[in-house]
C-alpha cells in the first residue's frame, strides 16, 4: 500500500503535464481557433495533413532532418569509440581523470552558451577560426551562413559538445572486460595494438551493437536546440528541421493545426522507430532499460 | 620483447598523450577565448588582437552587466527556478524510482506503472498542445510553467531505479525483519547507499533547469519573466540592443557589444563551471543506464 501512495505525486504530475497535453493532438484534425477552444473548433479531418503533403517545404525539411540526424548518429558512434580506446591506453590515472574532466565539460553547457561562443568563433569577419584559416593561406568559410557548410558545421559542433560524455558508456564497457584476457594475450606475445584489436574491440562489440541499434530511434531527431540557436533565414534551405519548422509555422505564423499535424507526424514516426530499435536491442543484445 | 616493439609502444604513447591533450584543450579553448574577450578592452577586441589572454585588461564589461537590470532579474529567476525545480525533481524521482525498483511479484501493477512513465519518453503531444495546456491551466508567465512541465524526469527515474536494483537484496530483507516499513527502508537504507547516484542526478537536474531556455521563450509572454538562458538567447541572436539610455551610450564607448556579450555568456556558464568539478567524480559510479541481462 505505501508503495502505491509513493507513486501518487509522480503519477499526478505526469498525467497533468504529459498525458493531458496529448489530448491536444486533436488540434491536428481541426481548423483550430484558440478563442473557440479544443472541442469547439471546426473539424476538418485530414485536411492539415493533405495541405502538408502538398507543401514543397515539407519534403525539404524532412530530408534535412533525416540527413543531419543520420550524419550525427554515424559520427557520434565512431568518435567516442576511438577516444574511449585511446583513453583506456593511458596508464597514468591522474592524467586520464584530467582529460575526462575537460572533455565532459561542453556537454553541460547549454546550446545558448555554446552558440554564443560559436557565433563569435566561427564568424567569417573576425572569428578566430577563420583568422587561423587565413593564417594558413586558406580562404575564409562562412560556416553558419552557407548552405553548403551549415549541415557539416552542425554535425561537427554537436560532436564537439557530446563526444566526451558519450565515451563514458564505452569506458565502462572496457572496464568490464576480464583483465585475465590481457594477461593471457601478453603471455602469448601480443603487443598493445594486437590487444586493442583482439580483446578491447571485441569486448566493446556488444555495447557498440546495442547503441547502434538504439540510435535507429533518433533518425527524426536532428537536434532542435542546436539548430534553433545557430540557424538564420539564409540557411533554412539546408538547416530547417521538423522541430524548427513546427515552431515557426505554429508559434510564429499561428497555424496551430498544421504545426500540430507536423509534430504528430514526427512523434508517430519516432515512436515506431524507437519501438523497433528497442525490440531489436532486446533480441540481439538482451537489453532492457528497466 | 624486441627493442623496436618498445620503441613503437613509446612513440604510440607519446602520440596518444599529445592527441588527447589536443582534443581536451579544444573542448575548453573556445570558452577561454570568450573569457579573454570579456576581460579585454573594446579596442583590443575590435582589432582582433585578443586570442586566449586578455589584452588591455578591464572589468568594465562585467560592471556594465552587473548593473544591467534585465540580466540580474533573469539571473534571479533562474536561481529560483533551479532551487524549486531541483527539489521537486529529486523528491519525485525518488518517490517514483523506489516502488518501481521492486520486482513485479512484490509490487502489484508495477509493469503497468512503469509503462505509464516510460511511454512519456517515447511519445508526447508536441509543443503546440503543451503550450495550449499551460495556457488553459493559467500557468503562462509563471515560474510553475518552467518548473512543473518536467516535474518527473523519467530518464533520471530509470537511472535511479536501476541503481536501487543493483543494491544487495539482503539489506532490504534485514530492514523488513527489523520492522521497518517501506518509507523507513527507503529513507534509512536505500538513500544513504545511493549517494553517487543521487549526486549525479542532482547535477543533471540542476544543469537541465539552469540550461533550459526554450520553455522560457515558449511560456513567458513578457521578457521580464525570462530565466537567464532565455534572456541570453535574445542577447546571442541579437534581439537585444544594449543601448537603453545616454549613460549606457557613454559606457558603451568603453566596452563593445562583443565584449559585453562575451561577459554575459560567460556569466551564464559560470554556475555550471563552478559546481561541475565537485560532482563530476560520481559519474561512473552513479549512472547505471539500463542493464544487459545475462
Amino acid at each position: 500500500m505505501p508503495l502505491h501512495l509513493m507513486l501518487i505525486p509522480g503519477l499526478a504530475a505526469i498525467l497533468i503535464f504529459q498525458y493531458y497535453p496529448m489530448a491536444g493532438i486533436v488540434i491536428a484534425f481541426q481548423k483550430f481557433m484558440p478563442t473557440q477552444g479544443l472541442f469547439h473548433s471546426k473539424w476538418i479531418g485530414l485536411d492539415n495533413f493533405r495541405y502538408l503533403l502538398e507543401l514543397p517545404d515539407f519534403y525539404r525539411v524532412l530530408w534535412n532532418t533525416i540527413y543531419i540526424a543520420f550524419m550525427k548518429i554515424v559520427v557520434g558512434l565512431v568518435v567516442p569509440i576511438v577516444i574511449a580506446i585511446l583513453l583506456n591506453e593511458v596508464r597514468k590515472e591522474v592524467f586520464k581523470r584530467l582529460i575526462q574532466t575537460l572533455v565532459y565539460l561542453p556537454h553541460f553547457l547549454s546550446w545558448v552558451i555554446l552558440s554564443g561562443i560559436l557565433l563569435d568563433v566561427l564568424s567569417p569577419k573576425d572569428g578566430i577560426v577563420n583568422a587561423a584559416l587565413r593564417a594558413l593561406g586558406l580562404p575564409s568559410i562562412f560556416f553558419l551562413g552557407s548552405n553548403h557548410w551549415f549541415p557539416f558545421t552542425l554535425v561537427v559542433t554537436n560532436e564537439w559538445k557530446e563526444f566526451g560524455f558519450s565515451t563514458i558508456v564505452y569506458l565502462a564497457a572496457i572496464l568490464g572486460i576480464n583483465p585475465a584476457l590481457y594477461e593471457a594475450a601478453t603471455m602469448d606475445g601480443a603487443n598493445r595494438f594486437k590487444q586493442i584489436l583482439h580483446i578491447t574491440l571485441p569486448g566493446m562489440a556488444p555495447i557498440i551493437v546495442l547503441l547502434a541499434t538504439l540510435s535507429i530511434g533518433n533518425v527524426m531527431n536532428a537536434g532542435f536546440e542546436q539548430v534553433f540557436n545557430l540557424y538564420s533565414p539564409v540557411v533554412y534551405e539546408s538547416g530547417d528541421i521538423i522541430d524548427t519548422f513546427v515552431y515557426r509555422i505554429g508559434m510564429v505564423d499561428a497555424q496551430y493545426g498544421v504545426a500540430t499535424a507536423v509534430g504528430l507526424f514526427k512523434s508517430l514516426v519516432s515512436l515506431i522507430l524507437i519501438s523497433v530499435s528497442y525490440v531489436l536491442a532486446y533480441r540481439f543484445a538482451n537489453y532492457r532499460i528497466f | 620483447m624486441s627493442k623496436s616493439a618498445s620503441w613503437a609502444l613509446r612513440s604510440f604513447t607519446v602520440v596518444n598523450y599529445v592527441f588527447l591533450i589536443g582534443i581536451s584543450v579544444l573542448c575548453v579553448l573556445p570558452l577561454i577565448h570568450l573569457l579573454a574577450m570579456s576581460l579585454s578592452s573594446n579596442n583590443a577586441v575590435a582589432t582582433g588582437s585578443v586570442t586566449f589572454w586578455p589584452v588591455e585588461f578591464t572589468w568594465k564589461s562585467y560592471q556594465f552587466i552587473i548593473e544591467k537590470p534585465e540580466f540580474m532579474t533573469s539571473f534571479f529567476i533562474s536561481v529560483k527556478r533551479v532551487f524549486l525545480g531541483v527539489v521537486i525533481n529529486m523528491v519525485l524521482t525518488i518517490l517514483v524510482a523506489y516502488p518501481l525498483s521492486k520486482e513485479a511479484g512484490k509490487f502489484k501493477g508495477r509493469t503497468i506503472y512503469v509503462w505509464i512513465f516510460v511511454f512519456t519518453m517515447l511519445f508526447s503531444g508536441g509543443i503546440i498542445p503543451l503550450y495550449m495546456t499551460m495556457r488553459s491551466l493559467g500557468m503562462l508567465d509563471t515560474i510553475w510553467a518552467l518548473v512543473l512541465t518536467h516535474a518527473v524526469p523519467v530518464y533520471n527515474v530509470v537511472i535511479l531505479l536501476n541503481f536501487f536494483r543493483a543494491l544487495p537484496k539482503e539489506l532490504e530483507e534485514a530492514a523488513l525483519i527489523d520492522g521497518a516499513g517501506a518509507w523507513r527502508t527507503l529513507w534509512s537504507v536505500y538513500l544513504p547507499l545511493s549517494t553517487p547516484s543521487l549526486a549525479t542526478l542532482t547535477l543533471f537536474a540542476t544543469v537541465s533547469h539552469w540550461n533550459a531556455w526554450f520553455d522560457g521563450i515558449l511560456f513567458m509572454n513578457t521578457p521580464v519573466n525570462y530565466p537567464l538562458q532565455s534572456y541570453l538567447y535574445t542577447v546571442v541572436v541579437g534581439l537585444d540592443t544594449l543601448i537603453k539610455s545616454n549613460t549606457d551610450l557613454e559606457v558603451l564607448s568603453l566596452i563593445s557589444d562583443r565584449t559585453a556579450r562575451a561577459a554575459q555568456i560567460f556569466l551564464g556558464a559560470l554556475p555550471i563551471l563552478v559546481i561541475y568539478p565537485f560532482l563530476q567524480r560520481y559519474f561512473t559510479k552513479g549512472i547505471i543506464l539500463g542493464s544487459v541481462k545475462e
